[in-house]
């Protein structure tokens, strides 16, 4: 290695082949009690349907399951581990309470359609998450319906575009800043809407004045992240939702980006009418690798009708219960409530915040990105100067003189022990890094990660080769990416052995 | 707060660092007529031991000690506890989607390897990381199927998951999907004569459910030789993934997808499950959802990497398949889990189990009540119609601690008293003899009262 790093040194790790090629029959690692019922012909039973043979699933006992998994999972990094710098991601810290309260039994072997009167737990949570949530968002009406963020987009636009309808007219388009994320304008397709990109002033802001110009009685609504992914705050959001509303237009407001506002600033306030909130992101719900997700959708009075069904109610004699008859709603988006799993959770999460803790943790996830800011301005190029809140972005233009690029910096960067930022996004960057800390992060870990960012810095001058094949500590090198592509191998087969 | 890691001073420290006099000063590119200066109106902040307390409490408000006979979709069944020991280790609870490969290696085995199980039960070429659940999954295999074949309608089975079939109809909506219904037999499968009447040469897909909503397993070949001779594709929807050990997979399918909530993953009321899609070879480029690929690394060692891209959100953007990007990866890594304790052999034995346990319940229901549906093959659920209304049955029932079967009249006003009933490998002999002379005795009652009545009117 060129320079050192106080962050992490290579330790040994088990190999760990794939569990077919551990597999022999005879071996198993379960047992069912004795059958208590006579016992049946499956021939019989199910005729020409019975399966006789299950392929190539895997025999194997036990302890092999616990050494496999835990072997792979030693090959990932975590944020159980340190700093998840990925912007746009919010990797905070995932409390193990919220792990221990989902799997209280009661809650945890809940069936969806089990009667309402022993579901009062159930939808209690489901109702005092959702007011947890208004208040936060600022809003007026919520569904947890959806399974994830994009999924709450979906929804979202859903309700937009049935808002229109009843107005007489459902529009054509949905209005893009190009510094969106690709689930706006792929949900936008989705609801056939077709898509106008915005672009950004020299700000990294909304062009107020190109919106003016753009707006009009075909436009349903603008998709607008607030913070932008630049994590800039868009500072005439107000005047955009003006503009937005006179031409009855709706603003439709990514909440990616809430770990920088919650209690600090409310999107219903500055002109929101409909967003959505990723509880994976702002509300510590873990990512797990890639979901399970959770992307509730906070909505103004004039949207309400149109919320998926059912929604949760109270009875005039205090009982909660799903209510089905909603004539306007978009209809479901998921089969029973939503990722339930996740509003048990998120509450926890809010429950052992109070008010105080959650205006600390979004004051602590700005103060943290603006001191990363501080440290490397100067040593990368920050393409935008405008005041950074949560994450902070500055491209590869420095070092790609050298021929290093943000995604070789970021391969460089595994071996220093921190997963990389987000690279190459967003778009209107070219060659990004996106840095977001959250507040999870002691001062310790934010200079160890400067100092390592500073480090790679003079690599890329000193021996840019060194970069561009990193990671060099890593169990594997880098990994040929076209050869997946061209010819992809998604599945084991016993052909491939030896 | 004692999830932030700072003192006074680490504060004061990097204030003064940044060159800010006080944390508002961060938060003056906010205007400030929409700055918050009030607490917001949540609840206080609460010990770990009173969260635990409240949510303990949420439970017993919540039928915590019940016997259940509902399935529709969400099934109880045994999950081993290696389960929860592996899935709560950091570095699968804690770690992101694994975009950079090198350092992520363990969720990307993992994938894949749970691609390989799924595809080999589903006798599909392949499958893909996850998608949200069944409901999703199956819109999105309908749309894919119209993306395959460049048509638009689809035929659905009536006998589908009637909230898939929702959902179903909010994707559709606005992509110009017109949805057929086909509905069901005497024998509680498809209706082959009516399934034939609807498709036609625009048909993209037919889409049904094996075993269907009322546990019947459907003839897929001849469903699949009526969609195939127009061209259309054809979507089989599995809800109950444990079926799979014993029930044929529908290998005549262009489109399997599946909810594997079946497969260790708690039911949760109602979420996070792990739905997931798996097809043939040739549509791989216009399936939604990551994938995990085979390759290798510059010194040729064996390495996996989410590979084809270019179909997702990300890349493509309004052109993508879908704007799906998170998924289940951490449910599917429970349903991985599930399947490979089970194995080959085991899974076998669970569902015969279930076969079994359903079997036994349905003849001895069918006693005193008439079991529908009986002339088609069954996994482990079946429709048992009364003579009383299954919700006035089940209020007594719950007396006795016991959640009967789900009333079908909700969503099949033509089922009339029909409720929907499910046994897996936990329900017992006893609970199943306790519920049947429950659901006997008030069969009985109702019975007689009626026929009291009867002769009253003729007298």
């Amino acid at each position: 290695m060129k320079h050192m790093t106080r962050k992490a040194t290579r330790h040994i790790s088990q190999n760990e082949n794939l569990i077919f090629e551990k597999s022999s029959a005879g071996k198993a690692a379960w047992k069912l009690p004795p059958l208590d019922v006579p016992d049946v012909d499956t021939a019989k039973l199910l005729g020409k349907s019975e399966r006789k043979d299950l392929g190539n699933m895997p025999e194997v006992s036990e302890i092999e399951i616990i050494r496999h998994f835990t072997r792979l999972s030693t090959w990932n990094y975590a944020i159980d581990l340190g700093m998840y710098p990925l912007g746009s991601c919010t990797m905070k810290y995932n409390p193990r309470v919220n792990e221990f309260v989902s799997r209280v039994e009661g809650l945890a072997n809940g069936h969806p359609y089990q009667p309402e009167k022993i579901s009062q737990g159930a939808l209690r949570i489901i109702k005092t998450l959702s007011e947890c949530l208004i208040e936060i968002t600022g809003m007026d009406a919520i569904t947890l319906q959806p399974a994830a963020g994009a999924h709450g987009e979906l929804t979202g636009l859903l309700m937009v575009r049935a808002y229109h309808e009843s107005q007489g007219n459902a529009r054509k388009k949905v209005l893009i800043p190009d510094s969106a994320h690709g689930t706006n304008p792929a949900t936008a397709a989705m609801v056939g809407y077709a898509v106008e990109n915005l672009k950004s002033n020299d700000r990294g802001m909304v062009d107020v004045a190109a919106l003016a110009a753009q707006m009009n009685e075909d436009v349903a609504a603008l998709m607008v992240t607030n913070p932008n992914t630049l994590g800039v705050f868009e500072q005439e959001i107000h005047k955009i939702a003006d503009l937005m509303h006179a031409k009855g237009g709706l603003l439709y407001m990514d909440g990616a980006n809430m770990n920088a506002l919650v209690g600090k600033a409310r999107p219903g306030d500055f002109g929101a009418d409909v967003m959505h909130l990723n509880l994976h992101k702002t509300f510590s719900t873990p990512h797990g690798g890639g979901g399970p997700g959770s992307g509730p959708v906070a909505v103004k009075k004039i949207l309400e009708p149109f919320l998926p069904r059912p929604i949760v109610i109270t009875k005039p004699d205090g009982i909660l219960a799903f209510e089905y008859n909603r004539p306007q709603s978009i209809g479901r988006v998921r089969a029973y409530y939503g990722n339930f799993g996740m509003f048990i959770r998120a509450l926890a999460y809010i429950l052992a915040n109070g008010p105080d803790g959650l205006r600390q943790t979004t004051e602590d996830a700005v103060l943290n990105a603006n001191y990363i800011r501080k440290g490397l301005e100067g040593v990368y190029d920050l393409p935008y100067d405008t005041p950074s809140m949560h994450e902070v972005v500055f491209s590869d233009k420095l070092q790609s003189k050298k021929g290093v690029r943000t995604m070789d910096l970021a391969k460089r960067l595994i071996d220093y022990g921190f997963h990389p930022y987000t690279t190459a996004f967003p778009l209107i960057v070219p060659g990004a890094l996106m840095i977001e800390p959250t507040e999870s992060e002691p001062l310790e870990e934010l200079d160890l990660f400067i100092e390592a960012m500073k480090s790679l810095a003079e690599e890329v001058e000193e021996d840019p080769q060194f970069v561009l094949d990193a990671p060099h500590n890593t169990r594997i090198s880098r990994l040929d990416e076209t050869q997946a592509a061209r010819k992809p191998i998604l599945r084991w087969k016993p052909e491939s052995l030896g | 707060m004692r999830y932030l890691p700072k003192s006074a001073a680490d504060r004061e420290a990097m204030l003064k660092a940044i060159g800010a006099r006080s944390v508002d000063d961060l938060f003056s590119p906010i205007p400030a007529e929409y700055r918050l200066s009030r607490d917001l109106a949540v609840p206080r902040q609460m010990a770990e031991s009173e969260i635990v307390d409240w949510f303990k409490q949420r439970a017993r408000e919540n039928g915590d000690g019940y016997t259940s006979f509902l399935g529709a979709g969400a099934y109880f069944h045994y999950r081993p506890v290696i389960i929860d020991a592996l899935v709560q280790r950091g570095e699968f609870l804690t770690a992101y989607t694994p975009y950079q490969a090198e350092f992520a290696q363990g969720t990307l085995q993992a994938i894949f390897e749970f691609q390989t199980m799924i595809s080999e039960l589903t006798g599909m070429d392949l499958a893909n990381a996850s998608m949200y659940d069944g409901s999703t999954g199956a819109a999105e295999a309908v749309m894919m199927a119209v993306r395959c074949t460049g048509k638009s309608g689809a035929v659905v089975a009536r006998s589908l998951h009637p909230e898939y079939g929702e959902v179903l109809a909010t994707y559709a909506t606005h992509q110009g999907i017109p949805l057929k219904t086909v509905s069901f037999a005497d024998s509680g499968r498809i209706d082959l004569k009516d399934l034939e009447r609807a498709v036609t040469d625009d048909t993209a897909c037919v889409l049904i459910q094996s075993p269907n909503f009322f546990g019947t397993v459907e003839d897929v070949d001849a469903i699949a030789a009526i969609a195939h001779k127009k061209g259309a594709l054809v979507v089989v929807a599995i809800a109950e993934a444990v079926s799979l050990g014993i029930v044929e997979p529908p290998r005549q399918a262009d489109i399997v997808s599946m909810e594997a909530q079946s497969f260790g993953v708690p039911l949760g009321f109602g979420g996070p499950y792990c739905g997931v899609l798996a097809t043939k070879d040739k549509y791989v480029r216009q399936m939604p959802g990551r994938l995990s690929g085979q390759t290798v690394d510059k010194k040729g060692k064996r390495g996996f990497v989410l590979t084809l891209a270019t179909r997702e959100q990300h890349i493509r953007r309004e052109k993508a398949t879908s704007n799906i990007c998170t998924n289940q990866a951490l449910v599917a890594l429970m349903v991985n889990i599930f399947m490979t304790v089970y194995g080959k052999v085991g899974l076998k034995e669970l569902a015969k189990q279930n076969l079994a346990k359903a079997a036994y319940a349905a003849d001895q229901f069918g006693k005193n009540a008439k079991a529908l549906f009986s002339a088609a093959p069954r996994f482990n659920e079946f429709v048992v119609e009364t003579t009383e209304d299954p919700y006035a049955i089940n209020a007594r029932l719950l007396g006795h601690k016991i959640v009967g079967g789900l009333p079908l009249k909700k969503f099949y006003p033509e089922l009339g008293n029909a409720a929907l009933w499910c046994c897996t490998e936990l329900t017992t002999r006893s609970m199943i003899d306790t519920a049947v002379g429950l659901v006997a005795e008030s069969e009985r009652s109702v019975r007689s009262t009626k026929e009291v009545e009867e002769q009253e009117v003729t007298q």
